[in-house]
């Protein structure tokens, strides 16, 4: 796995994604969910809304990189926030 | 009352295309996401950056210029193509043997490999030894495409337009085959005129291939490189250098892999945002139907 060259940030980065989609997984065959409509404009259902809560934090990452110099775990905290936000009423 | 059990064992029947894909796009994508955090020199000589290099892509002003053209290039040829693509579908005829000579035909173009496609078009537009470059020239004007970038434009366009209207063509053609004969006969008896036909009968039952081929078209012609390549080499200047041949100088020609990978990742996601919102606007367009 030395070729692919490893950091622990990365790794932690992935082993998250992979946490989530083990999580929402298993909690889709406890629990499957329903399409519905909250505050986003179309109707969605769980994988929906964690796919545009991904998309859109790679983004707000990519915008706090490019316009701010403040530190990226800001950013972070802010998208774990908008995450919540998103899954519970999006 | 009968509880309906859900069998999920067909999932495993799904994995020889997951273990393809992870070997093929996953494990190289996760490589790509440790680059963009490091300085690589070689594998195992390599230095962590954090996001350095992000800050340097997004800043990088040849990188603007060079996804403003790669929009205005993807949006020109779909803009084209499609439209092409259904009025050309809609005259192949439909039986006998005209309708399998006019399938050749048409595919022929689909069948070329990219870079004997980029050396179809080299030769085509010159003025010397190529007809469409004569031709030009024979109007009197002042066709040069490698020296003017409004003719570099018009030549990198016309050769996607040629190589890949036919797909969206054949997708349309086979739209139309599956249309079954009842509704025309329904038309007919409505007495309906040839535009309402394609309107309210053609039209809604080619949106799902549609949806298909603009989403193919859009991601191919947004990772375009080697027709331009072969064509114009990027220029005159760097008028027809899009992204990937930005991409690929940095990665391979300056060897700056670190730059790149983070390059690469940002390149990824515009992509995945630009299909996931054409996707989602025609299907939920079709929902509102």
């Amino acid at each position: 796995m030395a070729w692919m060259s490893w950091t622990l940030p990365t790794a932690l980065f992935f082993m998250g994604i992979a946490v989530i989609l083990v999580g929402m997984t298993t909690w889709q065959i406890i629990s499957p969910c329903v399409e519905r409509r909250g505050f986003l404009p179309l109707a969605t259902t769980r994988g929906d809304r964690l796919f545009i809560g991904l998309l859109s934090s790679a983004f707000i990452h990519l915008a706090f990189v490019a316009l701010t110099d403040v530190n990226i775990a800001v950013a972070t905290v802010l998208c774990a926030f908008w995450m919540i936000i998103l899954m519970r009423w999006g | 009352m009968q509880t309906k059990v859900e069998n999920n064992k067909a999932w495993f029947l799904v994995m020889p295309v997951f273990l393809i894909v992870a070997f093929s796009a996953i494990i190289p994508l996760m490589t790509v996401v440790n680059y963009s955090v490091q300085d690589i020199f070689d594998p195992y000589t390599r230095y962590f950056v954090g996001t350095e290099w992000f800050k340097q892509v997004m800043l990088d002003s040849r990188l603007h210029e060079a996804l403003l053209r790669q929009f205005i290039y993807s949006f020109t040829i779909l803009i084209i193509e499609v439209p092409l693509g259904i009025c050309v579908a809609l005259m192949m005829p439909t039986k006998g043997r005209g309708a399998s000579l006019a399938l050749i035909l048409v595919a022929i173009p689909l069948l070329i490999p990219w870079n004997v496609v980029g050396t179809i078009w080299q030769i085509f537009g010159r003025a010397d030894i190529g007809l469409f470059g004569a031709f030009m020239n024979g109007l009197g004007l002042d066709y040069n495409y490698s020296s003017n970038p409004t003719d570099a434009w018009l030549t990198v366009v016309l050769m996607d337009v040629w190589h890949w209207t036919p797909l969206i063509a054949l997708l349309c053609y086979s739209g139309l085959r599956a249309i079954p004969e009842v509704y025309y006969q329904a038309a007919r008896i409505d007495q309906a005129s040839r535009w309402a036909v394609f309107r309210y009968i053609q039209l809604p039952k080619l949106a799902n291939v549609l949806v298909i081929g603009m989403l193919l078209r859009f991601m191919d012609s947004f990772m375009i490189y080697t027709e331009p390549f072969v064509l114009t080499g990027g220029g005159p200047g760097s008028s027809t250098t899009f992204l990937s041949q930005s991409l690929v100088q940095q990665a391979i020609g300056q060897f700056d892999l670190g730059p790149a990978a983070a390059f690469s990742l940002v390149y990824f996601l515009i992509i995945l945002l630009v299909c996931w919102v054409f996707y989602t606007t025609i299907m939920n367009m079709q929902k509102d139907k």
